[in-house]
C-alpha cells in the first residue's frame, strides 16, 4: 500500500481513463479485486473507521456470549470492497446508485473477492447507462454479498 | 419485537463534519491505494477539494452521527441478534472531508417472513449539504427473534 506520506502516485489510478461506451458490452466482466484474507487487525481498523462498534465484530467473547463461534466481518466492508473494485475501474461520480443483499456471513480470516459483470447497457434520458451486477465471494465459493451497480458514463470528446 | 407504529417516525436531524482523519482511518482499513481516498494534495491535483470520502463512507455517518429519537432502544431491537439483510447506496454529489452534513433518518417499513422468526426494519437516511441532497441511504436489518 502506497503511504499516507508519499506525494508520489501512480497516476493511471489518481486519473482514471474515463470509459468508452462504445466499447463496452453486455457479459463484459470488470477486473476482480481480491482483498486477502480479512484479518482481525481489518476488523479493528473498519470498528475505528466506519464508527460501526458492534462488539460482535471484534470482541471474541462477546461474539461467542451472543451464540457465535468466533467474531465475523461487518458485511459493510464486503460493500466497501466493492466500491474499491468499482473505482478502480471508474470515477466515483460515475457511480449513481449501489444496492446489495447480504446471502452469507463471512467469517474472520475469510479471503474475499469482489467481482462485476455488464448486464445491461442502455441510452436513457440523454445519458449513457451501464447496469452491473455484482457479488462478493470467499475462498470456498460462497456468495456474501450480490446486488448491482447503476453507472453512467460521460459522453466521449 | 419490533413495534409497527414505529413506521413513519422520523430522527432528528443530526449535523456531522467530515474530518480528515477519520477518512484516512477508513481508507486505511478497506486497504485503499487510490491517494485521492487519503491524501490531501493528491485529492486537489486529481480536481477535488479535499479529500474524497469513498462511495460506502456515506453509510457510516448512520453510526459515527446516531439518532437519539431512533435508537436500537427506541425500537425495540438487541443488536446481539441483529444482522444486516439489504443496503442501497444512492448518490448524488460526492463528499469531502470539510463538509457539514445533515442526517435525517425515517422508518419505512417493519415485516416478518418466517412465521415471525425474522423480523425486517427498513430505514432510509438523507445526507443533506446547505439544503442539497447529497445521497440517499436505504438499509434493511433483520432480526431473529428468540424461539424457547
Amino acid at each position: 500500500m502506497v503511504t499516507n506520506n508519499s506525494t508520489e502516485y501512480d497516476s493511471n489510478t489518481v486519473n482514471l481513463p474515463e470509459l468508452d461506451f462504445s466499447e463496452l458490452e453486455v457479459g463484459d466482466a470488470l477486473p476482480p479485486l481480491y482483498f486477502g484474507s480479512i484479518s482481525r487487525h481489518t476488523l479493528a481498523l473498519y470498528c475505528g473507521g466506519s464508527g460501526d462498534h458492534n462488539p460482535i465484530h471484534v470482541d471474541q467473547d462477546f461474539a461467542k456470549a451472543a451464540g457465535y463461534e468466533d467474531v465475523f466481518a461487518h458485511g459493510m466492508l464486503s460493500m466497501a470492497i466493492l466500491g474499491r473494485m468499482l473505482t478502480n475501474w471508474t470515477k466515483q461520480e460515475n457511480i449513481k446508485s449501489f444496492a446489495v443483499r447480504f446471502a452469507a456471513i463471512t467469517q474472520v480470516l475469510d479471503e474475499v473477492t469482489a467481482s462485476a459483470t455488464i448486464k445491461h447497457k442502455e441510452h436513457e434520458d440523454g445519458e449513457q447507462r451501464l447496469t452491473l451486477e455484482i457479488e462478493t465471494r470467499t475462498q470456498t465459493g460462497t456468495k456474501t454479498l450480490s446486488g448491482s451497480a447503476m453507472i453512467v458514463v460521460p459522453p466521449s470528446e | 419485537m419490533l413495534n409497527p407504529e414505529n413506521i413513519g417516525r422520523k430522527s432528528e436531524q443530526r449535523e456531522i463534519k467530515i474530518e480528515r482523519g477519520q477518512l484516512k482511518l477508513f481508507a486505511k482499513a478497506i486497504s485503499e491505494t487510490n491517494p485521492i481516498y487519503f491524501d490531501q494534495s493528491a485529492a486537489r491535483a486529481a480536481g477535488h477539494r479535499d479529500i474524497l470520502a469513498p462511495p460506502t463512507f456515506g453509510n457510516c455517518l448512520k453510526l459515527l452521527a446516531p439518532s437519539k429519537d431512533l435508537s436500537y432502544e427506541s425500537l425495540g431491537i438487541d443488536y446481539k441478534s441483529l444482522l444486516h439483510a439489504e443496503e442501497k447506496i444512492e448518490s448524488f454529489h460526492p463528499i469531502y472531508a470539510g463538509d457539514r452534513l445533515i442526517l435525517t433518518t425515517e422508518v419505512i417499513d417493519m415485516y416478518e417472513k418466517k412465521g415471525g422468526a425474522l423480523e425486517f426494519l427498513v430505514m432510509r437516511t438523507s445526507i443533506h449539504r446547505e439544503g442539497v441532497l447529497v445521497q440517499g441511504l436505504t438499509g434493511t436489518v433483520v432480526m431473529r427473534r428468540a424461539t424457547n
